[in-house]
């Protein structure tokens, strides 16, 4: 599944804070029918008594790029981690509702949280290497856990893993250096590394080019756009230009409501929904 | 230049701490040098053979140091193999594992072992752990580990293993909540990293906090080291008071700082006294280097595993 070629240019969309929002999305994918990868109905959380997330629906594509917007505290971030069950660390919490990959639930009594996060992988807002480990045991680091020992195969995976994160030619002459000795833009790319080095089936990004500056935040995009082919990915991002630079799809949170869920072009030229509109012009959040 | 009177607390703050800091430094100095001049007969006396040499014997008027620096050290190094792991585990538990309403419970619980007086945890020793540890542990270890020199010989209840033992429960409150403050620094971030990668439990421990604390955890084991080679009432109830060194660890022993205690008030000649003043440098010189050492770790751990702020 590896796309091993070398990243095209970087992508001509607005820099961050450009005026207008105008979608470029390959007009093959923002048509047709889509492969559903995550199938939700009537999905609801609860953090003790305090419900954040309400009867959300939605059925998320495979091999496409699904982004959530919406303002600060809407419930973007406990939508995503309701996705790999990462929300379950928190005490208190309790979800309603149906959460199916590919058609498996993945709330069944019989399926282990472990087993979920390894098919569905996650980066944070704040790269989070582990800082006693050299960049490639933090790529490698998943594959270990997975009992993977064939050095041949790690090899391939460390170098195919960071070439997919656009970090091999940074990296490939010094892999045994501390994985916090890189740049903060080196270090979110090489947990996008250690994320993919799993293989996993989805990718979940909560704003993951927040702490990044521009050029950095552009190689990430650029990153995204490759995964496209192969991956789901789910992105929050509180950036309209960023949202519209790289998903096919928007999805919009208010109140831990989801508003409105369309192609991403129909969402920021054309919404259904007067506070989608509001809010993708920038007139409230 | 701002207003003298927005300068004052500052400048009086800073001096006020210099003061204490050397105040402090001063007070280790005097100490120091106090017992230096205590104990100048028995450095003429003895030299630097005073360090290595077995012999305690205040009938010919022979001392040497070495019986009870190897008391202290290998009573300590028992309490440390014991309490390390055990005030680590704990610390572990309460930080990653136990449920939010016992944690507090447990937490006071530790608290409480280190408010309980040496004396009684001496008293408890020789009233409860050492029947305990002859009738049973050293019986055990005498015939499951017996090929080994260390558990050898014959058993008297008081020993080197019972006082390692007792000292190992006085260390362990300080070890454990030390542990419990740096494991608690451990970004969540770093443990949201492991988990998101599919680890268990387990496996988020291991790689993303005990790793991270790694180097924190070693400084609160020397801190507790630093407990363990001073600690006087309780060791002297339960390790035999004899200044002897044997492989065994069902043997007694004596520790710099009991013989201290016991024997101050009984050092009948002035070279006596001396060399007893010359123990008390010996063990200041030991305790200021293991604190000095923790210092310094827990220092460069200040600047560790925080990750590149970019
Ligand atoms: N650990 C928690 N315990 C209790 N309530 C929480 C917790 N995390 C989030 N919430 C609540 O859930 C709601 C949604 O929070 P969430 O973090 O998902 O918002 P968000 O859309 O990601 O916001 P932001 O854009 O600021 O990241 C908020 O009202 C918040 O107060
Ligand atoms: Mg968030």
């Amino acid at each position: 599944m590896a796309d091993l070629s070398p990243p095209k240019p970087i992508a001509a969309g607005p820099p961050a804070g450009a005026s207008s929002a105008v979608p470029r999305i390959p007009p093959s994918i923002a048509g047709g029918e889509m492969e559903v990868a995550f199938d939700i109905a009537g999905f609801s959380l609860w953090y003790g008594a305090n419900q954040a997330l309400f009867d959300v629906d939605i059925r998320i594509p495979t091999r496409a790029v699904t982004a959530i917007i919406g303002p600060s505290g809407c419930g973007k971030s406990t939508f995503l981690r309701a996705l790999n069950r990462m929300h379950e660390l928190t005490p208190g919490t309790r979800i309603a509702g149906r959460l199916r990959l590919f058609g498996e639930d993945l709330y069944a009594a019989a399926i282990d949280p472990v087993v979920v996060r390894r098919r569905v992988g996650m980066v944070f807002q704040k790269s989070n290497p582990f800082p006693t480990m050299s960049i490639a045991d933090n790529v490698l680091v998943g594959l270990r856990l997975n009992g993977v020992s064939d050095r041949a195969f790690l090899r391939d995976r460390l170098e195919a893993s960071l070439r997919m994160a656009a970090l091999w030619d940074e990296v490939k002459d010094h892999l045994s250096r501390p994985g916090i000795s890189l740049s903060g833009g080196q270090q979110q790319r090489l947990c996008i590394a250690r994320a993919l080095a799993v293989q996993p089936e989805v990718l979940l990004m909560d704003e993951p080019c927040s702490a990044l500056d521009p050029i950095a935040t552009a190689k990430i995009e650029e990153l995204i756009n490759e995964l496209r082919a192969s991956f789901t990915v789910i992105i929050v991002t509180h950036n309209m230009q960023q949202a519209a630079r790289v998903s096919n799809r928007t999805a919009f949170f208010y109140l831990g409501k989801l508003v409105e869920y369309d192609q991403t072009r129909t969402i920021f030229m054309n919404p259904s929904n007067s506070q989608t509109e509001a809010y993708v012009a920038g007139r409230f959040g | 230049m701002l207003p003298a009177g927005i300068r004052w607390p500052d400048i009086s703050f800073r001096w006020l701490a210099l003061l204490a800091a050397v105040t402090i430094g001063v007070l280790i100095a005097l100490v120091g040098w106090e017992l230096y001049q205590g104990s100048r007969m028995a450095i003429g006396q003895f030299g630097p053979r005073f360090l290595v040499s077995s012999t305690w014997n205040p009938v010919t008027d022979q001392y040497g140091a070495w019986p009870f620096i190897y008391g202290t050290l290998v009573s300590s190094a028992i309490a440390l193999i014991i309490a390390v792991p055990l005030g680590v585990a704990t610390a572990l538990y309460l930080t990653e594992l136990a449920p939010m309403r016992i944690r507090q419970p447990v937490i006071m619980v530790v608290e409480m072992l280190a408010a309980v007086p040496s004396v009684i945890f001496g008293l408890w020793g020789i009233f409860v752990l050492i029947p305990w540890l002859r009738d049973h542990l050293f019986v055990w270890l005498k015939t499951t580990l017996g090929f080994l020199p260390l558990f050898q010989g014959p058993i008297y209840g008081v020993s080197m293993l019972a006082g390692g033992i007792v000292v190992a429960i006085m260390i362990l409150p300080i070890i454990t909540s030390v542990s419990r403050e740096i494991l608690r620094s451990v970004p969540n971030l770093q443990r949201e990293a492991a988990y998101a990668l599919g680890a268990t439990h387990w496996e988020v421990m291991r790689i993303a906090v005990l790793s991270y604390a790694k180097r924190g955890l070693f400084g609160a084991s020397v801190l507790g080291l630093g407990r363990a080679l001073g600690e006087t009432m309780a060791v002297t109830m339960v390790i035999g008071n004899r200044p002897e060194v044997s492989a065994s660890l069902f043997a007694p022993g004596y520790t710099l700082a009991s013989v201290i205690a016991n024997e101050f008030t009984e050092a009948t000649t002035d070279l006596y006294l001396s060399s007893l003043f010359e123990l008390g440098l010996v063990l200041l010189a030991v305790t200021i280097l293991v604190n000095v050492i923790a210092q310094l770790m827990l220092r460069s751990l200040a600047g560790s595993g925080t990750g590149k702020i970019n």
